[in-house]
Protein backbone atom coordinates (compact mmCIF):
# COMPACT_ATOMS: atom_id res chain seq x y z
CA UNK A 1 0.00 0.00 0.00
CA UNK A 2 1.28 3.22 -1.05
CA UNK A 3 1.94 5.67 2.07
CA UNK A 4 0.66 9.33 2.93
CA UNK A 5 2.05 9.74 5.84
CA UNK A 6 5.33 7.44 7.04
CA UNK A 7 7.29 8.58 10.61
CA UNK A 8 9.81 7.04 12.11
CA UNK A 9 11.13 7.42 15.25
CA UNK A 10 9.90 10.83 15.89
CA UNK A 11 11.55 12.55 18.88
CA UNK A 12 10.95 16.05 20.00
CA UNK A 13 11.74 17.94 23.76
CA UNK A 14 9.79 20.83 24.04
CA UNK A 15 10.39 22.85 27.33
CA UNK A 16 12.44 20.10 29.09
CA UNK A 17 9.08 17.99 28.34
CA UNK A 18 9.84 14.47 26.29
CA UNK A 19 6.85 15.45 24.47
CA UNK A 20 7.82 12.94 21.38
CA UNK A 21 9.81 9.90 22.44
CA UNK A 22 10.17 7.48 19.44
CA UNK A 23 7.07 7.75 17.52
CA UNK A 24 6.01 5.64 14.47
CA UNK A 25 3.29 5.66 12.45
CA UNK A 26 1.79 5.41 8.95
CA UNK A 27 -1.29 6.40 7.26
CA UNK A 28 -2.28 4.60 3.66
CA UNK A 29 -2.99 6.76 0.97
CA UNK A 30 -6.69 7.34 0.96
CA UNK A 31 -7.06 6.61 4.33
CA UNK A 32 -8.03 7.86 7.57
CA UNK A 33 -6.20 7.72 10.61
CA UNK A 34 -7.60 8.54 13.93
CA UNK A 35 -4.45 9.62 16.96
CA UNK A 36 -6.28 9.10 20.32
CA UNK A 37 -4.70 10.44 23.67
CA UNK A 38 -4.92 12.14 26.86
CA UNK A 39 -4.01 15.81 26.91
CA UNK A 40 0.06 15.92 26.56
CA UNK A 41 0.54 12.92 25.01
CA UNK A 42 1.87 14.49 21.72
CA UNK A 43 -0.92 14.64 19.66
CA UNK A 44 -0.80 18.06 18.80
CA UNK A 45 3.22 17.69 18.92
CA UNK A 46 2.71 14.81 16.11
CA UNK A 47 0.48 17.10 14.01
CA UNK A 48 2.73 20.21 14.51
CA UNK A 49 6.27 17.81 13.01
CA UNK A 50 4.01 16.30 10.47
CA UNK A 51 3.13 19.56 8.65
CA UNK A 52 6.52 20.96 9.10
CA UNK A 53 5.71 23.96 12.16
CA UNK A 54 7.99 21.77 14.32
CA UNK A 55 11.30 20.34 13.12
CA UNK A 56 12.05 17.14 15.09
CA UNK A 57 14.81 16.62 17.30
CA UNK A 58 15.39 13.13 16.09
CA UNK A 59 13.75 10.56 13.83
CA UNK A 60 12.61 10.67 9.94
CA UNK A 61 9.07 11.88 8.24
CA UNK A 62 7.46 11.78 4.74
CA UNK A 63 4.50 13.39 4.01
CA UNK A 64 2.77 13.09 0.65
CA UNK A 65 6.17 12.10 -0.94
CA UNK A 66 8.46 14.31 0.33
CA UNK A 67 10.76 14.46 3.74
CA UNK A 68 8.93 17.13 6.85
CA UNK A 69 12.72 18.49 7.24
CA UNK A 70 14.58 18.78 4.54
CA UNK A 71 11.47 19.73 1.90
CA UNK A 72 9.35 21.20 3.79
CA UNK A 73 7.95 23.36 0.88
CA UNK A 74 6.97 19.93 -0.80
CA UNK A 75 5.13 19.05 1.75
CA UNK A 76 3.07 22.45 2.51
CA UNK A 77 2.08 22.42 -0.92
CA UNK A 78 0.36 19.01 -0.57
CA UNK A 79 -1.23 19.59 3.26
CA UNK A 80 -3.85 20.85 4.58
CA UNK A 81 -3.99 22.01 7.94
CA UNK A 82 -6.70 23.17 10.69
CA UNK A 83 -5.59 23.53 13.89
CA UNK A 84 -6.94 23.29 17.41
CA UNK A 85 -8.14 26.84 17.47
CA UNK A 86 -9.84 27.76 14.04
CA UNK A 87 -6.97 29.97 12.60
CA UNK A 88 -9.04 32.03 10.50
CA UNK A 89 -9.01 36.11 11.13
CA UNK A 90 -11.79 37.02 13.14
CA UNK A 91 -11.97 40.26 11.78
CA UNK A 92 -12.28 39.69 8.04
CA UNK A 93 -15.31 37.95 6.94
CA UNK A 94 -15.85 34.49 5.67
CA UNK A 95 -15.54 35.77 2.10
CA UNK A 96 -12.35 37.51 2.60
CA UNK A 97 -9.94 34.85 4.17
CA UNK A 98 -10.73 32.39 1.47
CA UNK A 99 -9.83 34.90 -0.83
CA UNK A 100 -6.97 36.05 0.79
CA UNK A 101 -5.96 32.67 1.24
CA UNK A 102 -6.47 31.87 -2.69
CA UNK A 103 -4.43 35.26 -3.27
CA UNK A 104 -0.86 33.57 -1.00
CA UNK A 105 -1.37 30.56 -3.02
CA UNK A 106 -1.23 32.50 -6.33
CA UNK A 107 -4.50 32.10 -7.89
CA UNK A 108 -4.74 35.50 -9.07
CA UNK A 109 -7.54 38.47 -7.88
CA UNK A 110 -10.50 36.19 -10.30
CA UNK A 111 -9.04 32.74 -9.61
CA UNK A 112 -8.79 33.52 -5.98
CA UNK A 113 -12.56 34.67 -5.70
CA UNK A 114 -14.07 32.07 -7.97
CA UNK A 115 -12.55 29.41 -5.65
CA UNK A 116 -14.04 31.20 -2.40
CA UNK A 117 -17.01 31.36 -3.71
CA UNK A 118 -16.98 27.65 -4.62
CA UNK A 119 -15.95 26.74 -0.92
CA UNK A 120 -18.62 29.21 0.88
CA UNK A 121 -21.04 27.52 -0.75
CA UNK A 122 -19.67 23.56 -0.34
CA UNK A 123 -19.55 24.79 3.30
CA UNK A 124 -22.62 26.55 3.67
CA UNK A 125 -21.26 29.63 4.82
CA UNK A 126 -22.33 31.68 1.65
CA UNK A 127 -25.07 33.34 3.25
CA UNK A 128 -22.74 34.40 5.85
CA UNK A 129 -19.97 35.32 3.94
CA UNK A 130 -20.19 38.86 4.58
CA UNK A 131 -20.21 39.08 7.93
CA UNK A 132 -16.91 39.04 10.21
CA UNK A 133 -15.47 36.03 11.33
CA UNK A 134 -15.82 37.49 14.98
CA UNK A 135 -19.49 36.89 14.31
CA UNK A 136 -20.14 33.02 13.12
CA UNK A 137 -20.83 30.58 15.54
CA UNK A 138 -18.24 27.60 16.79
CA UNK A 139 -19.44 25.41 14.03
CA UNK A 140 -19.34 28.05 11.25
CA UNK A 141 -15.81 28.84 12.14
CA UNK A 142 -14.66 25.09 12.15
CA UNK A 143 -16.26 24.80 8.68
CA UNK A 144 -14.86 28.29 7.54
CA UNK A 145 -11.22 26.75 8.86
CA UNK A 146 -11.61 23.50 7.22
CA UNK A 147 -12.24 25.65 3.45
CA UNK A 148 -9.06 27.02 3.88
CA UNK A 149 -7.12 24.28 4.14
CA UNK A 150 -9.01 23.61 0.56
CA UNK A 151 -8.52 26.61 -1.46
CA UNK A 152 -6.09 24.37 -3.33
CA UNK A 153 -6.73 20.67 -3.12
CA UNK A 154 -4.49 19.13 -0.34
CA UNK A 155 -4.17 15.36 -0.79
CA UNK A 156 -3.18 15.15 3.17
CA UNK A 157 -5.58 17.25 5.60
CA UNK A 158 -4.06 17.20 8.97
CA UNK A 159 -7.33 18.07 11.51
CA UNK A 160 -6.06 18.76 15.16
CA UNK A 161 -9.24 18.07 17.23
CA UNK A 162 -11.47 19.33 14.80
CA UNK A 163 -15.00 18.74 16.80
CA UNK A 164 -13.70 20.49 20.31
CA UNK A 165 -16.47 22.33 21.79
CA UNK A 166 -18.96 21.77 18.92
CA UNK A 167 -22.32 21.59 19.27
CA UNK A 168 -23.99 17.66 18.27
CA UNK A 169 -24.94 19.47 15.18
CA UNK A 170 -22.30 21.02 14.30
CA UNK A 171 -20.22 18.34 14.95
CA UNK A 172 -22.13 16.03 12.86
CA UNK A 173 -21.80 18.64 9.76
CA UNK A 174 -17.95 19.32 10.00
CA UNK A 175 -17.80 14.69 10.18
CA UNK A 176 -19.81 14.64 6.53
CA UNK A 177 -17.95 17.29 5.15
CA UNK A 178 -14.54 15.07 6.25
CA UNK A 179 -16.03 11.89 5.21
CA UNK A 180 -16.95 13.78 1.73
CA UNK A 181 -13.03 14.93 1.38
CA UNK A 182 -12.08 11.20 2.01
CA UNK A 183 -14.32 9.83 -0.13
CA UNK A 184 -12.81 11.96 -2.82
CA UNK A 185 -9.43 10.39 -2.15
CA UNK A 186 -7.97 12.97 0.94
CA UNK A 187 -5.58 11.00 3.50
CA UNK A 188 -6.74 12.46 6.98
CA UNK A 189 -4.71 12.09 10.24
CA UNK A 190 -6.91 12.81 12.62
CA UNK A 191 -6.51 13.88 16.63
CA UNK A 192 -9.29 13.86 19.20
CA UNK A 193 -10.07 13.15 22.60
CA UNK A 194 -13.74 11.85 21.00
CA UNK A 195 -13.80 8.04 20.12
CA UNK A 196 -16.91 8.57 19.12
CA UNK A 197 -15.12 10.57 16.58
CA UNK A 198 -12.65 8.19 15.99
CA UNK A 199 -14.71 5.28 15.63
CA UNK A 200 -16.82 7.14 12.76
CA UNK A 201 -13.73 8.70 10.65
CA UNK A 202 -10.95 6.25 11.42
CA UNK A 203 -9.99 3.73 9.34
CA UNK A 204 -7.37 2.66 11.84
CA UNK A 205 -6.31 4.25 15.08
CA UNK A 206 -3.31 4.93 16.79
CA UNK A 207 -3.31 5.48 20.54
CA UNK A 208 -0.35 7.34 21.64
CA UNK A 209 0.64 7.99 25.39
CA UNK A 210 3.47 9.92 26.74
CA UNK A 211 4.90 10.31 23.26
CA UNK A 212 4.68 6.88 21.47
CA UNK A 213 2.15 4.73 20.17
CA UNK A 214 1.08 2.24 22.30
CA UNK A 215 -1.72 0.56 20.64
CA UNK A 216 -2.72 0.51 17.09
CA UNK A 217 -5.08 -0.60 15.01
CA UNK A 218 -8.71 -0.93 13.38
CA UNK A 219 -11.13 -0.05 15.72
CA UNK A 220 -13.02 -3.35 15.99
CA UNK A 221 -9.42 -4.78 16.22
CA UNK A 222 -8.69 -2.50 19.63
CA UNK A 223 -11.95 -3.62 20.50
CA UNK A 224 -11.20 -7.00 20.77
CA UNK A 225 -8.49 -6.43 22.48
CA UNK A 226 -10.02 -4.82 25.32
CA UNK A 227 -11.97 -7.85 25.86
CA UNK A 228 -15.23 -10.25 25.20
CA UNK A 229 -18.57 -8.85 25.50
CA UNK A 230 -20.52 -8.81 28.76
CA UNK A 231 -23.71 -9.17 30.42
CA UNK A 232 -25.33 -6.23 32.57
CA UNK A 233 -28.36 -7.26 34.59
CA UNK A 234 -30.55 -4.19 36.04
CA UNK A 235 -32.75 -5.32 38.79
CA UNK A 236 -36.06 -3.90 39.70
CA UNK A 237 -35.77 -4.18 43.17
CA UNK A 238 -31.86 -3.94 44.93
CA UNK A 239 -33.21 -6.34 47.43
CA UNK A 240 -33.50 -8.87 44.63
CA UNK A 241 -29.57 -8.55 43.69
CA UNK A 242 -28.03 -11.13 46.58
CA UNK A 243 -30.33 -13.86 44.97
CA UNK A 244 -29.67 -12.63 41.33
CA UNK A 245 -25.37 -13.01 41.88
CA UNK A 246 -25.86 -16.61 43.49
CA UNK A 247 -28.10 -17.75 40.40
CA UNK A 248 -25.72 -16.15 37.60
CA UNK A 249 -22.22 -17.19 39.49
CA UNK A 250 -22.27 -20.71 37.67
CA UNK A 251 -22.25 -18.69 34.16
CA UNK A 252 -19.79 -16.01 35.31
CA UNK A 253 -16.30 -16.10 34.24
CA UNK A 254 -14.91 -14.35 37.09
CA UNK A 255 -17.18 -12.86 40.24
CA UNK A 256 -19.59 -10.86 39.34
CA UNK A 257 -19.75 -6.84 39.89
CA UNK A 258 -22.32 -4.75 41.96
CA UNK A 259 -22.31 -1.33 40.74
CA UNK A 260 -22.43 1.97 43.18
CA UNK A 261 -26.34 2.64 43.23
CA UNK A 262 -26.56 -1.25 44.03
CA UNK A 263 -29.45 -2.10 41.38
CA UNK A 264 -26.86 -3.17 38.16
CA UNK A 265 -24.87 -6.30 37.54
CA UNK A 266 -21.76 -6.54 35.18
CA UNK A 267 -20.80 -10.49 34.76
CA UNK A 268 -18.11 -11.74 32.39
CA UNK A 269 -19.56 -14.51 30.59
CA UNK A 270 -17.91 -17.95 29.23
CA UNK A 271 -18.74 -18.30 26.47
CA UNK A 272 -21.49 -16.05 24.60
CA UNK A 273 -25.38 -16.80 23.50
CA UNK A 274 -25.33 -20.21 25.60
CA UNK A 275 -24.35 -18.58 28.78
CA UNK A 276 -26.85 -15.97 27.64
CA UNK A 277 -29.73 -18.08 27.93
CA UNK A 278 -28.93 -19.88 30.79
CA UNK A 279 -28.48 -16.74 32.84
CA UNK A 280 -32.31 -15.54 31.72
CA UNK A 281 -33.91 -18.69 32.76
CA UNK A 282 -31.80 -18.38 36.01
CA UNK A 283 -33.27 -15.20 36.63
CA UNK A 284 -36.47 -15.94 36.03
CA UNK A 285 -36.71 -19.02 38.23
CA UNK A 286 -35.56 -17.43 40.84
CA UNK A 287 -37.98 -14.95 40.55
CA UNK A 288 -35.79 -11.69 40.14
CA UNK A 289 -37.93 -8.70 38.33
CA UNK A 290 -35.38 -7.49 35.62
CA UNK A 291 -35.50 -3.66 34.26
CA UNK A 292 -32.56 -4.41 32.12
CA UNK A 293 -30.67 -7.35 30.40
CA UNK A 294 -28.00 -6.49 27.67
CA UNK A 295 -24.81 -7.85 26.09
CA UNK A 296 -22.31 -5.16 25.79
CA UNK A 297 -19.67 -4.58 23.94
CA UNK A 298 -16.53 -2.75 24.43
CA UNK A 299 -16.12 0.58 22.95
CA UNK A 300 -13.36 2.58 22.14
CA UNK A 301 -13.71 4.20 25.38
CA UNK A 302 -12.76 0.77 27.24
CA UNK A 303 -10.19 0.71 24.93
CA UNK A 304 -8.60 4.00 26.15
CA UNK A 305 -9.41 3.57 29.93
CA UNK A 306 -7.57 0.14 29.67
CA UNK A 307 -4.81 1.33 27.59
CA UNK A 308 -4.30 4.82 29.23
CA UNK A 309 -5.53 4.41 32.61
CA UNK A 310 -7.16 7.15 34.30
CA UNK A 311 -4.97 9.87 33.24
CA UNK A 312 -7.37 12.47 31.52
CA UNK B 1 -12.09 20.73 -9.02
CA UNK B 2 -8.66 20.72 -8.55
CA UNK B 3 -6.96 23.90 -8.61
CA UNK B 4 -3.47 24.76 -9.70
CA UNK B 5 -1.96 27.66 -9.06
CA UNK B 6 1.77 28.30 -10.84
CA UNK B 7 3.62 29.94 -7.67
CA UNK B 8 6.33 32.26 -9.73
CA UNK B 9 9.89 32.31 -9.56
CA UNK B 10 11.28 33.84 -5.80
CA UNK B 11 10.95 38.10 -6.02
CA UNK B 12 8.16 38.00 -7.33
CA UNK B 13 5.95 35.12 -5.56
CA UNK B 14 7.33 37.21 -2.37
CA UNK B 15 5.86 40.24 -3.53
CA UNK B 16 2.80 39.26 -4.48
CA UNK B 17 2.28 37.00 -1.20
CA UNK B 18 3.56 40.00 1.02
CA UNK B 19 1.32 42.42 -0.66
CA UNK B 20 -1.89 40.12 -0.12
CA UNK B 21 -0.72 39.91 3.81
CA UNK B 22 -0.45 43.75 3.94
CA UNK B 23 -3.92 43.67 2.01
CA UNK B 24 -5.40 41.60 5.10
CA UNK B 25 -4.21 44.22 7.91
CA UNK B 26 -5.20 47.27 5.81
CA UNK B 27 -8.23 45.72 5.94
CA UNK B 28 -8.45 45.41 9.64
CA UNK B 29 -7.96 49.07 9.29
CA UNK B 30 -10.98 50.09 7.83
CA UNK B 31 -12.56 47.78 9.83
CA UNK B 32 -11.07 49.07 13.29
CA UNK B 33 -9.98 53.14 11.82
CA UNK B 34 -9.58 53.73 15.89
CA UNK B 35 -6.43 52.30 15.32
CA UNK B 36 -5.27 54.56 13.17
CA UNK B 37 -6.30 57.84 15.63
CA UNK B 38 -4.00 56.10 18.03
CA UNK B 39 -0.90 56.39 15.94
CA UNK B 40 -1.72 60.21 15.36
CA UNK B 41 -3.21 60.87 18.79
CA UNK B 42 0.09 61.14 20.41
CA UNK B 43 2.11 63.86 17.88
CA UNK B 44 -1.14 65.79 17.50
CA UNK B 45 -1.37 65.75 21.42
CA UNK B 46 2.39 66.94 21.47
CA UNK B 47 1.88 69.44 18.90
CA UNK B 48 -1.37 71.00 20.42
CA UNK B 49 -0.09 70.82 24.54
CA UNK B 50 3.27 72.12 23.46
CA UNK B 51 2.65 73.98 20.39
CA UNK B 52 -0.05 76.09 21.37
CA UNK B 53 -1.29 75.80 25.30
CA UNK B 54 2.71 76.06 26.33
CA UNK B 55 3.88 78.12 23.37
CA UNK B 56 4.48 81.07 25.28
CA UNK B 57 6.52 79.12 28.06
CA UNK B 58 8.89 77.88 25.98
CA UNK B 59 11.76 79.05 23.59
CA UNK B 60 13.94 77.72 21.87
CA UNK B 61 17.25 78.24 22.23
CA UNK B 62 19.09 80.10 18.76
CA UNK B 63 15.41 81.95 18.20
CA UNK B 64 13.04 80.53 15.60
CA UNK B 65 9.69 80.08 15.94
CA UNK B 66 8.52 77.20 18.82
CA UNK B 67 5.66 75.59 15.89
CA UNK B 68 8.38 75.27 13.74
CA UNK B 69 10.85 73.68 15.88
CA UNK B 70 8.49 71.25 17.66
CA UNK B 71 7.15 70.03 14.20
CA UNK B 72 9.70 67.58 13.23
CA UNK B 73 9.75 66.33 16.44
CA UNK B 74 5.72 65.41 16.90
CA UNK B 75 6.73 64.10 12.88
CA UNK B 76 9.05 61.93 15.05
CA UNK B 77 7.06 60.65 17.24
CA UNK B 78 4.48 59.07 14.54
CA UNK B 79 7.68 56.86 13.89
CA UNK B 80 7.40 55.84 17.38
CA UNK B 81 3.66 55.12 17.85
CA UNK B 82 3.18 52.67 14.80
CA UNK B 83 5.83 50.34 17.10
CA UNK B 84 2.83 49.62 19.74
CA UNK B 85 0.14 48.70 17.14
CA UNK B 86 2.95 46.63 14.74
CA UNK B 87 3.81 44.98 17.94
CA UNK B 88 0.40 43.92 18.70
CA UNK B 89 -0.95 42.63 15.21
CA UNK B 90 2.08 40.66 15.02
CA UNK B 91 1.60 38.94 18.57
CA UNK B 92 -2.27 38.78 18.25
CA UNK B 93 -1.68 36.49 14.93
CA UNK B 94 0.58 34.26 16.66
CA UNK B 95 -1.88 34.13 20.02
CA UNK B 96 -4.85 33.13 17.55
CA UNK B 97 -3.23 30.23 16.06
CA UNK B 98 -3.67 32.57 12.18
CA UNK B 99 0.55 31.77 12.57
CA UNK B 100 0.04 28.23 12.00
CA UNK B 101 -2.40 28.59 9.73
CA UNK B 102 -0.13 30.58 7.10
CA UNK B 103 3.19 28.68 8.24
CA UNK B 104 1.70 25.79 6.88
CA UNK B 105 0.73 27.13 3.52
CA UNK B 106 4.05 27.37 0.58
CA UNK B 107 4.47 30.88 0.64
CA UNK B 108 7.50 32.42 1.53
CA UNK B 109 9.05 32.30 5.02
CA UNK B 110 9.63 36.51 4.88
CA UNK B 111 5.60 37.30 2.84
CA UNK B 112 3.71 37.12 6.44
CA UNK B 113 6.19 39.77 8.65
CA UNK B 114 7.40 42.11 5.06
CA UNK B 115 3.49 42.12 5.13
CA UNK B 116 2.98 43.64 8.24
CA UNK B 117 5.31 46.27 7.89
CA UNK B 118 4.45 47.20 4.22
CA UNK B 119 0.59 48.13 6.22
CA UNK B 120 2.31 49.78 8.70
CA UNK B 121 4.67 51.70 6.29
CA UNK B 122 1.00 52.79 4.31
CA UNK B 123 -0.80 53.72 7.69
CA UNK B 124 2.49 55.82 8.77
CA UNK B 125 2.23 57.88 5.81
CA UNK B 126 -1.39 58.67 6.06
CA UNK B 127 -0.42 59.08 9.36
CA UNK B 128 2.33 61.38 8.78
CA UNK B 129 -0.21 63.01 6.10
CA UNK B 130 -2.88 63.92 9.08
CA UNK B 131 0.11 65.42 11.20
CA UNK B 132 1.24 67.62 8.62
CA UNK B 133 -1.89 68.92 7.82
CA UNK B 134 -2.51 69.80 11.75
CA UNK B 135 1.14 71.23 11.35
CA UNK B 136 0.41 73.64 8.76
CA UNK B 137 -2.76 74.29 11.04
CA UNK B 138 -0.58 75.38 13.94
CA UNK B 139 1.98 77.68 11.90
CA UNK B 140 4.45 75.24 10.53
CA UNK B 141 5.96 75.74 7.44
CA UNK B 142 8.60 74.34 5.04
CA UNK B 143 11.26 77.12 4.01
CA UNK B 144 13.60 74.51 1.69
CA UNK B 145 13.90 73.66 -1.93
CA UNK B 146 11.09 71.67 -2.44
CA UNK B 147 13.14 68.45 -3.24
CA UNK B 148 14.33 68.69 0.75
CA UNK B 149 11.16 69.29 1.73
CA UNK B 150 10.01 65.72 0.25
CA UNK B 151 13.41 64.40 1.13
CA UNK B 152 12.20 64.88 4.83
CA UNK B 153 9.29 63.09 4.52
CA UNK B 154 11.04 60.19 3.01
CA UNK B 155 13.27 60.46 6.03
CA UNK B 156 10.22 60.17 8.44
CA UNK B 157 8.58 57.56 6.54
CA UNK B 158 12.22 55.38 6.62
CA UNK B 159 12.28 56.22 9.94
CA UNK B 160 8.70 54.67 11.06
CA UNK B 161 9.44 51.71 8.82
CA UNK B 162 12.55 50.78 10.46
CA UNK B 163 10.47 51.63 13.67
CA UNK B 164 7.40 48.91 12.46
CA UNK B 165 9.99 46.25 11.98
CA UNK B 166 11.38 47.04 15.98
CA UNK B 167 7.43 46.46 16.12
CA UNK B 168 7.50 43.13 15.11
CA UNK B 169 10.13 42.04 16.76
CA UNK B 170 8.72 43.09 19.82
CA UNK B 171 5.59 41.14 18.58
CA UNK B 172 7.53 37.84 17.86
CA UNK B 173 9.21 37.80 21.23
CA UNK B 174 7.19 39.34 23.63
CA UNK B 175 4.71 36.66 25.67
CA UNK B 176 1.50 38.60 25.20
CA UNK B 177 0.26 41.51 23.76
CA UNK B 178 -1.16 42.93 26.63
CA UNK B 179 2.75 43.63 28.37
CA UNK B 180 2.74 45.44 24.69
CA UNK B 181 0.12 47.35 25.04
CA UNK B 182 1.30 48.52 28.46
CA UNK B 183 4.75 49.39 27.64
CA UNK B 184 4.52 50.61 23.70
CA UNK B 185 2.72 54.21 24.52
CA UNK B 186 5.45 54.39 27.50
CA UNK B 187 7.87 54.53 24.24
CA UNK B 188 6.05 57.42 22.24
CA UNK B 189 5.51 59.48 25.66
CA UNK B 190 9.34 59.29 27.17
CA UNK B 191 11.80 58.54 24.37
CA UNK B 192 10.80 62.04 22.61
CA UNK B 193 11.50 63.47 25.80
CA UNK B 194 14.81 62.08 26.26
CA UNK B 195 15.87 63.90 22.75
CA UNK B 196 15.71 67.54 21.17
CA UNK B 197 12.31 66.60 19.38
CA UNK B 198 10.18 68.65 21.79
CA UNK B 199 13.05 70.59 23.38
CA UNK B 200 16.67 71.61 22.94
CA UNK B 201 18.86 68.59 24.33
CA UNK B 202 20.79 71.42 26.06
CA UNK B 203 18.31 72.40 28.25
CA UNK B 204 18.12 68.98 30.31
CA UNK B 205 20.06 67.48 33.10
CA UNK B 206 23.86 67.62 31.66
CA UNK B 207 24.57 64.06 32.01
CA UNK B 208 21.73 63.44 29.81
CA UNK B 209 22.56 65.82 27.57
CA UNK B 210 24.77 63.21 25.23
CA UNK B 211 22.01 60.56 25.56
CA UNK B 212 19.38 63.06 23.87
CA UNK B 213 22.04 64.05 21.42
CA UNK B 214 22.72 60.33 20.42
CA UNK B 215 18.87 59.43 20.82
CA UNK B 216 17.80 58.42 17.17
CA UNK B 217 14.86 60.66 17.58
CA UNK B 218 16.96 63.63 18.08
CA UNK B 219 18.34 62.97 14.85
CA UNK B 220 15.86 62.03 12.42
CA UNK B 221 14.45 65.61 14.13
CA UNK B 222 17.25 67.53 13.18
CA UNK B 223 17.92 66.12 9.96
CA UNK B 224 14.27 67.23 9.24
CA UNK B 225 14.67 70.49 10.64
CA UNK B 226 17.90 70.98 8.59
CA UNK B 227 16.12 70.09 5.48
CA UNK B 228 12.90 72.18 6.24
CA UNK B 229 14.88 74.65 7.14
CA UNK B 230 13.30 75.12 10.43
CA UNK B 231 14.61 76.51 13.64
CA UNK B 232 17.15 74.07 15.37
CA UNK B 233 18.34 74.51 18.36
CA UNK B 234 22.10 74.94 19.50
CA UNK B 235 23.89 71.86 19.45
CA UNK B 236 27.21 71.68 19.86
CA UNK B 237 29.10 68.23 20.33
CA UNK B 238 29.50 65.91 17.47
CA UNK B 239 26.15 64.18 17.56
CA UNK B 240 23.90 67.31 17.47
CA UNK B 241 25.95 68.11 14.41
CA UNK B 242 25.92 65.17 12.76
CA UNK B 243 22.53 63.97 12.76
CA UNK B 244 22.86 62.42 9.37
CA UNK B 245 25.72 60.07 10.73
CA UNK B 246 23.67 59.28 13.97
CA UNK B 247 20.38 57.96 12.09
CA UNK B 248 22.42 56.12 9.81
CA UNK B 249 24.35 54.34 13.05
CA UNK B 250 20.66 53.79 14.29
CA UNK B 251 18.71 52.78 11.13
CA UNK B 252 21.20 50.45 8.95
CA UNK B 253 21.69 47.90 12.09
CA UNK B 254 18.01 48.60 13.77
CA UNK B 255 16.87 47.26 10.39
CA UNK B 256 19.28 44.68 9.66
CA UNK B 257 19.56 42.97 13.35
CA UNK B 258 14.86 43.52 13.93
CA UNK B 259 14.09 42.07 10.51
CA UNK B 260 16.79 39.59 10.82
CA UNK B 261 15.78 38.22 14.14
CA UNK B 262 11.99 38.56 13.54
CA UNK B 263 12.29 36.48 10.52
CA UNK B 264 14.32 34.22 11.96
CA UNK B 265 11.89 33.60 14.61
CA UNK B 266 9.24 33.38 12.40
CA UNK B 267 10.33 30.05 10.77
CA UNK B 268 10.90 28.73 14.10
CA UNK B 269 8.28 29.75 16.42
CA UNK B 270 7.57 26.58 17.57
Amino acid sequence: MELAVEAVGLRKRYRGVEALAGLDLTVGAGRVLGLLGPNGAGKTTTVRVLATLLRPDAGFARVAGHDVVREPDGVRRRIGLAGQYAAVDEVLTGWENLVLVGELLHLGRRGARRRARQLLDRFDLAAAADRPVRTYSGGMRRRLDLASCLVVEPSVLFLDEPTTGLDPVSRLALWAAVEELVAGGVTVLLTTQYLEEADRLADRIAVIAAGRVIAEGAPDELKRKVGLPWLEVAVVDPATVPGALSVLAPVAAEAPVVDRDGARITVRLRDGADDLATAAVALRTAGVEVLDFALRRPTLDDVFVQLVGHTT
Amino acid sequence: MSTLAVRPRWPLALCVEAAAAAGRRLRHLRRAPGRFLGITLNPLVSMLILGYLFQHSITVPGAGSYQEYLFAGAAAQVGLAGIGPSAIAVAGDRDRGLVDRLRSLPIDRGAVLIGHTLADAVVGVLGLAVVTAFGLLIGWRPHGDPLSTVAAFALLALFGYVMSWVGVLLGMTSRNAESISALAPLVTVVLPFLSNAFLSSASLPGWLTPIADWNPVSAVSSACRALWANPSGTATSFAGTHPGVVLAAWLGPLLVVSAGLSLRRYRATG
